[in-house]
This record gives structure tokens, C-alpha cells and sequence, in this order.
């Protein structure tokens, strides 16, 4: 199937939705690609549709996904998008043909069994929602059953509408692990901890930049209330130290740390009958698509790899637009403003018309840099690890392999790591491992640069696809 | 930092890095400079194949069994590191036009001391059992093996400073020094790390090694070639050789610019199987090529139907140093004394550098090489070379890259 | 809108599932968290990062391998395999 198309919109969760919308109505024909089943992303995933109506239970930001998706609705009804769920871009191309679109997109079923056909979308425009997932940092035993990332947990209650576990620990570092838990909490889950690496005092001086967002205080207030009534210990400058199993999670160490995240002695304890464990240390954008683009990126305050976007979310890339967080992890607040204006931009790309609510978007930006501050990945988290702690977890590639790849072949970045030690080179392409392997591969206290990133964030194929699939490609 | 050296090589790819390890076995003190990171050129972008195969009768197979010998003998103690694998390769013939050519080859090699055997359809079935039904029968090829090409670099060097040699990564080089009398010779390079003085400085910089003589002021005609290679997802071991079909050969020896690709599939121990390759001479354009990835596709699955319900997790491409006659670049260049080369191996270069490397070594410390390197010798393209107006366009649409 | 439960078989044996939920969700559910085994160590695994970015919780669904099973929404006689 050939989609043709004035603006492609890859991903529909809060930027995609709104982006999808903003060109919509700008007048622009819109096709919309995304792996999903129905439209939300992770942020507003939620039981299919044809089971359950969303009731928005344990949603934030709900009226506005509520009034986007009326709009996103709306749209298609009268023909101005075409939604293709149920697809993952492989393969996303620039033309460079005058006279004809300027980028194609090859898809893929997300799902063999779901019956998607596979499309090819062409447009003069694109703009690229992909989003993010939680960024991981390996300790012993995270590669055991019942370790889950902390929004992969969020995800599944929100999807599935039960819990994965009984007894939970979370642990990472931001405000995202707040929600998390008191998502476990409310529906039905016991949360014997979570902990977090930083200290809330750490946020103090950056307060000044936060005010501007009390939308963001509000949602602090309500996790208080919640961790209150569920009586949830919150335990700041802690960590795991290790995941007990043996074959699958059955307990915790942990540790309090000093605000380098070094382990302080005497300080240990241990969580027993515990079945799920959450770990979170932020967000790393779903940089592929971008990066396969050729868009100039840059590092940003958490250490991410980001794209460069102008005032009209524009990247240096003529006619490709980024929002959400592969412009800079936000959140949803901003991802929905950066894609409103990104739609409308790539609707109108010759008019000046002003983007809309720049100072919000300012402000966001700035609210999120200050949390980014507040919660850095811990300078000394490297010496968590032992020698065969695993870090790879696709290829078992384990800190010790890296570590001396790095010493005794000179490799410093997840290039060569995956080259020398297979890290990376698995079923997830490094999307799990490439920010620890790289950091290993800077060095004790070191976070990787945005070459060493973009090194990893390199995936010719954006998604797996059948090699039947390429054997019919038409050209 | 501009301690003189005996030797100082340019580049740490395997061929590079087969030179400074050989040269430093010599007793020569050795410095290795790259641009970047060991291997981070083609030598990380291809199959790491040792082949016997594919040879043409004449110096390439003659090299190609002297390096053979030095990877067996000389580096035995290594294997390991980087995972050389015995596997034997397996060429395919699946018409009667094919087959009646690939035996014709075969009663060649075979004179030439070529282990080769003949696989008839249930020799072949028990070989491969995957095999396509088309497939009429093939030639067994037990000395051609396989080794991940960047840990042959990467260790190649680490032993080579072991010995005494030194490297320096990101050290591009910018111009070389020259002898005022002397009639110019090259004695060293500039880098913006400062200057290397050496008493030879040899050229190991694979595709860029054009680019880099022209500095010296000689022509090298080393041109790209680009190739792709697709990887499937983890599988348990389904194809057990280097298989290839007997198409390949011909496309090896072709200078036609258009693209070709004939099916080469082979099992890692990754459990991940690779499928090569294609052939294209577009300069260094690195935009992904769907209709690359599609005739690789169709080809593989016509060898091998059961890949078609496998999926691709990755691809990756790399650019073949070739010469316009198809023979490496080996040796002294009489044109800028002072001067070697060892480049331009086309998709041979993993399996002949562990020759290259020991046979130039040699001839660095003025010994008679093991093999006669004059058919490799860089002044066969003349005072000028012979492809001069197409090499600088290539060469500029790199320097855009 | 459907809400009866499906039934799905896991390595031969039947499985209730909520109408919509994931396969990994009807298996974690049910108290099941690995179904996979590594190619190299031989070491259990199930659901992790929850959706379809890691690919740990691999399943076969209906001879198709190598499914995630985060994704995949569990029907009416599916036939689930671990590896």
C-alpha cells in the first residue's frame, strides 16, 4: 500500500497527536504512522478500545488527550488524515528528488498476528514523534525475571489494567518514579519503597525556573497525597545495590548513597518477597529516525542525545520537524505544545505565522532542565557494578568485557565497544544498553559524548523486518 | 611527541595493523597513526572473510595462499582472539550453464593445488541442508575461514605495542615531510598532534590511501566500492558454511559501475546470519539503498528460502579500496622515496593482510620478501597513474562526506 | 465490546486472559514471569522494559517466532510458545 501525503507524522502519542491535529487543521493532508493499536502513545496508553472505553483512571492530562483525540477523530472523518496504527517505520528516507515528495517511509507490522500492511508513506514534510524510553543503568542482577523498567510497569496497568507483580520496589532517579508507584499503589500493589538516588533539597535551587509551571506542583502535591495514603516510604540518596534472585526477583540490597551516588558503608539493608523491581534513570529518546535523517543533534542537560530544532521545531533538515522528547526530554505538557507547533509549521512551512504559546514551551524547557539538574545520573554509578555484572542483556555482554575492551583495545565508544564485545548488537540495537556501555567506555565518573551516542543511535534499520518483506521492495 | 621511528604507519585497519605488528616483530621501532579508532574504517564494515574461493589464478591467489599460511602458522597462537573460524565455503550452482563453469574453475584450481572438492545435489544437501531444491550442486572450498575482522585490528594492534610499537589515535595526518636533498624523499608526516619523522612511512589507509599518496604527490588509483551486508536476528544454526553462489565470482572480478549482488550467506556464532553482498561503485555516498536491500533479499532467499520468514535487524555497508586492475597496492612507490603502500585490497583485504603485513614487514628491514612483490608494485600505474581524472572526482565527493 | 475472558494455550497448557490484555500481561498475570531462555547463558527472561523496545519477552505466537510478547494482544485459542 502507497500513502501519499503533504505532512507525515511518525509516532502518536502527546506531540504526534498534537502534531497530527495542528497540520490537520492547518489544511494539510496528514498520514500518521505508529506503532500502536490506537492512538495515545505510552504517556496516554490504554486498554484497546474495542474491550473497554478509557475511563482516563490513573491518566494525567486527560482532558487534553481527550479533546486532541476529538480533534485527531474529527480529521479523519473528513478524510484530511490517514492513520496507520499497528506500524513501525524501518526505514525512513530523503529523496532529494526534485518533483517528487522529499521523504518516504517503509513500514513494518509492529506485530506479525495484528493483520497491519505493511505502507509506504511519502510526504513533503515529516515530522518525527518517536518519543522516548526509560534509560537504564545496569547493577548485578537487573537481567532477572521480575525486573522491569519503571514505565514498562506504568504501561502495563495502563494497557492491561492489572498488575504485574504483588510486592514492588522502585528505584531510579526523577520525579517520573513518583507516578510509577503510585499507579502500583492505586491499583492494588504494595510499594515497599522507592528510591531515589537524589535528594529532594537538590531541587531547592532550581525552583526559581519551576515556577513558572504550577501545573507541575499540583501533580507533586497529588503523589504526596497518594504516598501518604498508602503509606509509600520515599527514600532519597538510595539505591539498589543488587537484585536478589536467584532465578528470577525475589528481594533488594540497597544503600544510601552521597550525592555523587557513592555507596556509604554500614548503610546497606535488604528487601525481601519482593517480586517486581522498577528501575528508571530517565529517558532516552528514540533517536534512530532522526539520526538516519542526517538532523544535527546535541547533548543535553541529562545527557541524552538530542535533536537541534529551531523556534517552528524545525531540525537542520528542511521540512523535518521533531517534538517531544527527542527535541529534549519534557514531558507530556511540552510534548503537546512542541507538536502543536510542529504541525502547524510543517502545514504552512513558507508562512511566518507565530508559533503558538512560545513562553509556555520556554517555560517547560526550563522547568525540565531544572529537574534534569535535580536528578543527574550518578557520577560514581559505574561502581555499582562487579566485573560480571551483565550490560548488554540481548548478547550478555558483561561490564567486565566492556571495561576491558576499553583498557586493552583502546575502545572508548559504543562503536567499538559493540564492535569488540557484541554490546549492542542484538535483538534491541543497544536501545537498552548503549548509554551504560557508553559510559563505560568514557571512563569511571564519564558520560558518553553526543559522537559516542550518535554512534549507538546509528540504525541503518529502524525496526526489524522480514527479509521476505525487502524481497518484495518494487525498486 | 615527534619521537622518530624506523617505520610509521598510516592507518590501523588490519591491513595497518598487520604491518606494525609484523614490523615490530622485525625489531623496528614502530608508530601506528589513525585518524580515529582502530578498525573504525572498512575494516569494520565487512565479513571478515579468509578466501580461497574466489581467487583468480595469477599473484592474488598467490597472496591469498601465502597469507593463508601466515594465519595458520604465524598467528595460530591468536585464533582465538579473534574468533578465526574454519568453516570452509561452499559455492553454489543452481543452472547447468553455472554448474558446467564452476567445474571448469574447479579442474583449474585444482591444478594449482586448490582444495576443492565437487558437492553433488545429496553431497551438497548434506552440507547445507537448507539449501533451495533449485540448487543442481556446488564446489567445497575446506581452507577458506573467517574471523571478526575488528578484533583482528584491534588486537593486531594492542600485540604490536606489546612489541614495543606505539599507537596514537585521532591523529589525522595533514602533509608529509620531506628531505630537501635526497630528491625529496618522504621522511615523516605533519599531523596537528605535530610531526612524525620516520624512516619509512607506509600507507595503509585503505579507500582514502588515493587521497592520502596524492599529498605525496603520486598517483594511486584506489577507488570505492560500496557494499552492503544484512544481518538476521538470532538464529539456531540453519546455514553451516560460507555459501555463495557461482555468480559471485564473476561480479568480483567486473569494473561495471552499476549494481550487483550475488547471494553470500553464512551462520555466525553469533547465531546471526549475515547476507552479502552487493558491489556498486557510487564514490562514498552513504545513503541507504532499497533497492540494494531488496535484490540482497531476493538473492539470499533464492539460495536459502527458509530466510524469507526471517527478519533483518540491522544492515551495515563499508566501501572496498579496489584497483582499476583489480591487484592490491604493495610496496615501495619509487615515485616518493621514503614512501609505501599497502592498500586497495578490494573485499579481500582481511584475508590478505596477515600476508601483506608480513611480506612488507620484510621488505621494511631490507630483507627479500617470502613472495616476489613486484606485481603489486605501485609504479605499474605509471608516473601520473592511469585513472587520474576519475580518482580526484571520487575523492572529492569524499571529502564532502 | 467484547469482555469475556479468552483462552489461550502457554507450552500446551490453557490460559485465562482478560479481553485486550497482552499476551506478557496474561503469563505475568498468572504468576508466570520468564518464558525465554539466552542464547548464550541459558538464563530466564520475561517481560522488561514493557513496550517492544528490548525485546526480551520473545515469544512464539501461533508458529510465528520471536513475538514480542508486550505487544501481542492475547485472542481466543492463541497458541503461545517460550524458547
Amino acid at each position: 500500500m502507497s500513502v501519499t501525503a503533504d505532512v507525515a507524522v511518525v509516532g502518536v502519542g502527546p506531540a504526534g497527536l498534537a502534531a497530527a491535529v495542528a497540520a490537520a487543521e492547518a489544511g494539510a493532508r496528514v498520514a500518521v504512522v505508529d506503532a500502536g493499536n490506537q492512538p495515545g502513545g505510552q504517556f496516554w496508553r490504554h486498554a484497546p478500545e474495542s474491550v473497554r472505553e478509557a475511563d482516563g483512571h490513573g491518566h494525567h492530562g486527560w482532558s487534553t488527550y481527550l479533546d486532541l483525540r476529538a480533534r485527531f477523530d474529527a480529521a479523519r472523518g473528513a478524510g484530511r488524515i490517514t492513520y496507520l496504527p499497528g506500524l513501525q517505520v524501518w526505514m525512513a528516507e530523503r529523496t532529494g528528488l526534485p518533483g517528487s515528495a522529499e521523504f518516504v517511509l517503509r513500514t513494518t507490522a509492529a506485530v506479525a498476528s495484528s493483520g497491519a500492511a505493511p505502507a509506504t508513506v511519502a510526504a513533503d514534510r515529516l515530522v518525527l514523534c518517536p518519543g522516548g524510553y526509560d534509560r537504564q543503568l545496569p547493577v548485578p542482577g537487573w537481567e532477572l525475571p521480575g525486573v522491569m523498567a519503571a514505565g514498562g510497569i506504568q504501561a502495563f496497568i495502563k494497557a492491561n489494567g492489572v498488575l504485574p507483580g504483588k510486592r514492588f520496589v522502585i528505584a531510579g532517579t526523577g520525579p517520573f518514579l513518583l507516578p510509577v508507584a503510585a499507579g502500583i499503589a492505586e491499583a492494588g500493589g504494595k510499594v515497599l519503597a522507592v528510591l531515589e538516588s537524589s535528594s529532594p533539597s537538590a531541587w531547592l535551587p532550581h525552583l526559581g525556573a519551576a515556577t513558572g509551571v504550577p501545573e507541575k506542583a499540583l501533580e507533586g502535591a497529588e503523589y504526596a497525597a497518594v504516598f501518604a495514603k498508602h503509606r509509600i516510604p520515599y527514600r532519597t540518596r538510595s539505591i539498589v545495590t543488587e537484585v536478589l534472585g536467584p532465578d528470577k526477583a525475589e528481594g533488594v540490597r540497597t544503600a544510601k548513597v552521597d550525592a555523587d551516588g557513592r555507596v556509604r558503608p554500614g548503610t546497606e539493608r535488604e528487601y525481601a518477597d519482593v517480586d517486581v523491581v522498577g528501575f528508571g534513570w530517565g529517558f532516552t529518546p528514540q533517536m534512530e529516525l532522526p539520526v538516519a535523517l542526517g538532523v544535527e543533534t546535541r547533548l543535553d542537560a541529562d545527557g541524552s542525545l538530542v535533536g537541534v530544532v529551531d523556534e517552528r521545531q524545525q531540525s537542520s533538515v528542511p521540512g523535518l520537524y521533531l517534538a517531544g522528547e527527542v527535541t529534549g526530554v519534557g514531558g507530556a505538557t511540552l510534548a503537546v505544545l512542541e507538536g502543536l507547533a510542529a504541525g502547524a509549521a510543517a502545514a504552512r512551512p513558507d508562512s511566518h505565522v507565530p508559533v503558538k504559546q512560545p513562553a509556555a514551551i520556554a517555560r517547560h524547557r526550563r522547568f525540565a532542565r531544572a529537574m534534569h539538574h535535580a536528578h543527574p545520573v550518578p557520577a560514581a554509578w559505574q561502581d555499582w557494578l562487579t566485573p560480571d555484572t551483565t550490560v548488554c542483556r540481548c548478547e550478555e555482554v558483561t561490564a567486565g568485557e566492556i571495561t576491558e575492551a576499553r583498557d586493552s583495545l583502546g575502545a572508548r565508544d559504543i562503536r567499538s565497544l559493540k564492535s569488540f564485545t557484541r554490546a549492542g548488537m542484538g535483538w534491541c540495537q543497544g536501545r537498552v544498553c548503549g548509554f551504560a556501555a557508553g559510559c563505560l567506555g568514557a571512563g569511571p565518573g564519564e558520560m558518553p559524548d553526543a559522537g559516542s551516542l550518535a554512534s549507538s543511535a546509528k540504525r541503518p534499520l529502524a525496526a526489524p523486518v522480514g527479509i521476505g518483506e525487502l524481497a518484495a521492495l518494487d525498486n | 611527541m615527534s619521537q622518530s621511528s624506523d617505520v610509521l604507519v598510516i592507518g590501523a585497519g588490519v591491513i595497518g595493523a598487520a604491518t606494525a605488528y609484523f614490523a615490530a616483530q622485525q625489531g623496528q621501532s614502530v608508530t601506528v597513526l589513525d585518524k580515529g579508532l582502530p578498525a573504525s574504517g572498512t575494516s569494520s564494515a565487512c565479513e571478515g572473510n579468509i578466501l580461497v574461493s574466489d581467487k583468480e589464478l595469477g599473484p592474488e591467489l598467490e597472496l591469498t595462499r601465502y597469507s593463508l599460511g601466515v594465519w595458520h602458522n604465524d598467528l595460530e597462537e591468536h585464533k582465538k582472539l579473534w574468533e578465526f573460524e574454519s568453516k570452509g565455503g561452499i559455492i553454489v550452482a543452481s543452472r547447468e550453464s553455472s554448474l558446467a563453469s564452476l567445474n571448469r574453475v574447479m579442474a583449474v584450481q585444482n591444478s594449482y593445488g586448490v582444495d576443492v572438492e565437487e558437492l553433488d545435489q545429496a553431497a551438497l544437501r548434506e552440507a547445507e541442508p537448507h539449501i533451495s531444491p533449485e540448487a543442481l550442486g556446488g564446489a567445497s572450498y575446506r581452507e577458506d575461514c573467517q574471523v571478526q575482522p575488528m578484533l583482528v585490528a584491534a588486537h593486531l594492534v594492542r600485540l604490536a605495542t606489546e612489541a614495543g610499537a606505539r599507537f596514537i589515535a585521532d591523529t589525522p595526518v595533514t602533509g608529509f615531510l620531506r628531505s630537501a636533498r635526497d630528491g625529496g624523499r618522504v621522511t615523516g608526516v605533519r599531523t596537528p598532534r605535530g610531526d612524525f619523522p620516520a624512516g619509512a612511512v607506509v600507507n595503509c589507509t585503505g579507500t582514502w590511501a588515493g587521497e592520502l599518496a596524492a599529498m605525496a604527490g603520486v598517483e594511486v588509483p584506489v577507488l570505492p566500492r560500496r557494499g552492503f551486508v544484512m544481518v538476521t536476528e538470532p538464529l539456531p544454526p540453519m546455514v553451516h558454511h560460507k555459501v555463495y553462489a557461482a555468480e559471485y565470482i564473476d561480479n568480483v572480478g567486473s569494473s561495471d559501475a552499476g549494481l550487483q549482488a550475488s547471494p553470500v550467506v553464512e551462520g555466525t556464532p553469533a547465531g546471526s546470519i549475515l547476507i552479502g553482498s552487493t558491489r556498486e561503485r557510487v564514490g562514498f555516498d552513504r545513503k541507504v539503498s532499497t533497492a540494494a536491500l531488496g535484490l540482497l533479499a531476493r538473492n539470499a532467499t533464492s539460495l536459502f528460502p527458509f530466510l524469507k520468514d526471517v527478519k533483518a535487524i540491522r544492515h551495515y555497508h563499508g566501501f572496498r579500496p579496489y584497483c582499476p586492475d583489480h591487484l592490491p597496492v604493495i610496496g615501495h612507490d619509487d615515485r616518493a622515496p621514503g614512501l609505501w603502500h599497502a592498500a586497495g585490497h578490494e573485499g579481500a583485504g582481511i584475508g590478505l593482510s596477515a600476508g601483506t603485513g608480513k611480506l612488507l614487514a620484510q621488505a621494511l628491514a631490507g630483507l627479500t620478501p617470502d613472495m616476489d612483490l613486484s606485481p603489486f608494485a605501485p609504479a605499474r600505474f605509471g608516473e601520473f597513474g592511469s585513472v587520474r581524472h576519475h580518482r580526484n572526482s571520487e575523492h572529492r565527493e569524499e571529502a564532502t562526506a | 465490546m467484547t469482555t469475556q475472558p479468552v483462552t489461550i494455550s502457554f507450552d500446551g497448557r490453557p490460559l485465562t486472559a482478560a479481553a485486550g490484555q497482552s499476551v506478557g500481561a496474561a503469563l505475568a498475570s498468572q504468576g508466570i514471569t520468564a518464558w525465554r531462555s539466552t542464547r548464550k547463558g541459558g538464563k530466564p527472561r520475561g517481560l522488561f522494559c514493557g513496550i517492544g523496545v528490548c525485546f526480551d519477552c520473545l515469544v512464539t505466537v501461533d508458529g510465528e517466532p520471536n513475538q514480542r510478547a508486550c505487544l501481542v494482544e492475547a485472542c481466543e485459542g492463541m497458541e503461545v510458545e517460550g524458547s
